[in-house]
């Protein structure tokens, strides 16, 4: 009888999600991209990005200067960090403030490890994020229920919306208004950041999510904000609100 | 170090044809292309990839800048006996990666 | 004009009539005529954005090279294969994605039909294009070693261009099939600085 209850509910919970999972208008930039460049990301053996992922599987293991390594803290990875990076953004009790996942990194690096801070966009820190967020694949975006971020999303949310550059225009005039319809030969994306770090082809080459909205920012012909700009974290904070519960598909393929 | 990644099957019945497929990092720059300073970045690619299966050659390919960043081939292989296939990728500034797994084949 | 666009796979040089073009390609021009969008201010129009969106457009337009390969070329770097014997339509399956998203990495992949066996094999798979700055691609050598006449690699695309794929068999006949490929632009740059 119990059996048959838990049976119903489960039916019932399956069906609902079903529902919104079918209502839900958010599409990833994967679900934009034709057939073939799919294929490349889904085949670990052939998605570029999973050289990068493969050298920050190395340096996961490797004893930094205070003879300490990512998994003398954090085990093996593949358990201690699912999830992790589709919780980023968060706000560090250790840091005082907002960061993000690469910012997460370096503050490891710089207080337990006692090593230098990796360079935005360097190697180093790219692999080591990959690895990270790979632990992630199809765990649903998860932004923390913290008011000390909402600040920042706030802030997040505002940007997004304002016209700026040359050009005059929003994130939300191509990625609200326009998703889903072209640019020259490319589908504009909804906008949804589930794949970072991206192998984008364009780049030949993998890059943060800074790297990307940086490229947009140069796209409005705006001046570009420095990798150290708040904007930045304000931006990537209120995105990954607004992808909450889109299953994340790092190390990500895009055009 | 070069950082390859190449995935091959641990084992295989004798006959079978195997799919073997090789991923390696390299910029494959054309020598086409201006730099920041407008002159022309000197090209830097891998020109020759070679495979071999105990020693024997199975597969040679000549690239040219037409190749993509982060090479990557796929072919195929008959399992033929236990051992080694070995790769070669070489070129351009003296580039040399050479990568080995090994295959067990009843 | 001159455009410069440092992340591309090649040189693109020229380009006077980019916007024209861009216009032509831009998706959004056509539509212009259907009336003022809805979804967009009050106080910028459909018209506004087209013009915004054929500015981003315009600074990605395919332009030709300064110096490319040519149908002359084509044919001269696949003499060098053949030595002049008949090409044969036929055996040979070139798989390209019709629409290229970019044509700094495109995937292709080279299938042949052989039995692959001593008598009867293919040697060597030869693939050439028409408007990169060269005609080779890659030259690929087999043996009955492989069991299947088989090759899947990525390739660059400067332009929407022709495709050729070669099989050249262990008897010195040689089987082609080609393909043409759009190759669609990145909508949005970036620069090196």
């Amino acid at each position: 009888m119990t059996g048959l209850r838990l049976a119903a509910v489960l039916l019932a919970v399956f069906a609902a999600s079903f529902a919104l999972a079918q209502g839900d208008p958010r599409r990833s930039g994967y679900r934009e991209m034709g057939p073939a460049l799919q294929k490349m990301q889904d085949d670990d053996a052939a998605n570029p990005a999973m050289l990068f992922v493969q050298a920050g599987a190395a340096a996961w293991a490797e004893k930094a200067a205070a003879g300490k390594s990512c998994a003398d803290c954090h085990g093996d990875a593949t358990a201690s960090m699912k999830g992790v990076a589709a919780r980023y953004p968060a706000f560090s009790a250790e840091a005082g403030k907002p960061i993000d996942l690469e910012g997460r990194i370096n503050l490891c690096r710089t207080t337990h490890q006692q090593a230098e801070a990796l360079a935005p966009e360097s190697d180093g820190l790219l692999a080591l994020s990959a690895y990270v967020a790979l632990q992630s694949r199809g765990q649903p975006i998860a932004p923390p229920d913290d008011a000390r971020l909402s600040n920042l999303r706030a802030e997040g949310a505002e940007l997004y919306k304002r016209r700026q550059g040359q050009l005059n225009l929003s994130c939300a005039n191509c990625h609200d208004d326009h998703a889903g319809r072209k640019l020259a030969g490319a589908t504009i994306p909804q906008g949804h950041p589930t794949g970072y770090p991206i192998y984008r082809l364009e780049w030949q080459a993998l890059g943060s999510l800074k790297r990307r909205l940086r490229n947009c920012v140069i796209g409005m012909r705006a001046e570009p904000w420095s990798y150290d700009a708040a904007d930045y974290l304000a931006l990537e904070s209120f995105l990954m609100q607004r992808a909450k519960g889109m299953a994340m598909d790092a190390p990500g393929v895009r055009p | 170090m070069a950082n390859v990644l190449v995935n091959a099957p641990k084992t295989a019945k004798k006959g079978e044809i195997v799919e073997i497929k090789a991923l390696i990092m390299h910029v494959m720059e054309t020598g086409y292309r201006p730099g920041t300073n407008g002159r022309i970045i000197p090209r830097n690619i891998i020109g020759d990839f070679t495979a071999t299966w105990n020693g024997r050659e199975i597969f040679r390919m000549k690239m040219s800048p037409a190749i993509a960043a982060n090479p990557f081939v796929s072919f195929a292989a008959i399992a033929s006996e236990s051992g080694t296939i070995a790769f070669r990728w070489s070129g351009d500034e003296g580039f040399v990666a050479e990568h080995q797994v090994s295959i067990t084949v009843t | 004009m001159t455009l410069r666009r440092p992340e591309s796979p090649f040189r693109r040089l020229g380009g006077e009539s980019g916007l024209s073009e861009a216009k032509s390609r831009d998706p959004f021009f056509r539509q212009r005529r259907k009336g003022r969008s809805t979804t967009l201010g009050a106080t910028v129009g459909r018209r506004a954005f087209l013009a915004h969106a054929a500015a981003v457009a315009a600074s990605v337009t395919i332009v030709p090279f300064a110096a490319h390969a040519t149908p002359e070329a084509l044919a001269a770097a696949i003499k060098e294969v053949t030595g002049g014997k008949p090409l044969r339509e036929g055996k040979v399956t070139l798989d390209l994605p019709p629409l290229v998203e970019n044509g700094n990495t495109v995937p292709l992949s080279v299938k042949v039909d052989s039995p692959m066996t001593a008598d009867d094999h293919i040697k060597a798979i030869h693939v050439f294009n028409e408007k990169n700055p060269q005609p080779h691609v890659f030259n690929a050598w087999l043996s009955p070693a492989n069991g299947r006449a088989f090759i899947a690699t990525r390739i660059k695309l400067a332009d929407a261009q022709k495709v050729v794929a070669i099989a050249e068999t262990g008897k010195g006949e040689f089987w082609t099939a080609h393909a043409e490929v759009i190759v669609t632009i990145a909508a949005c740059i970036e620069d090196i600085t």
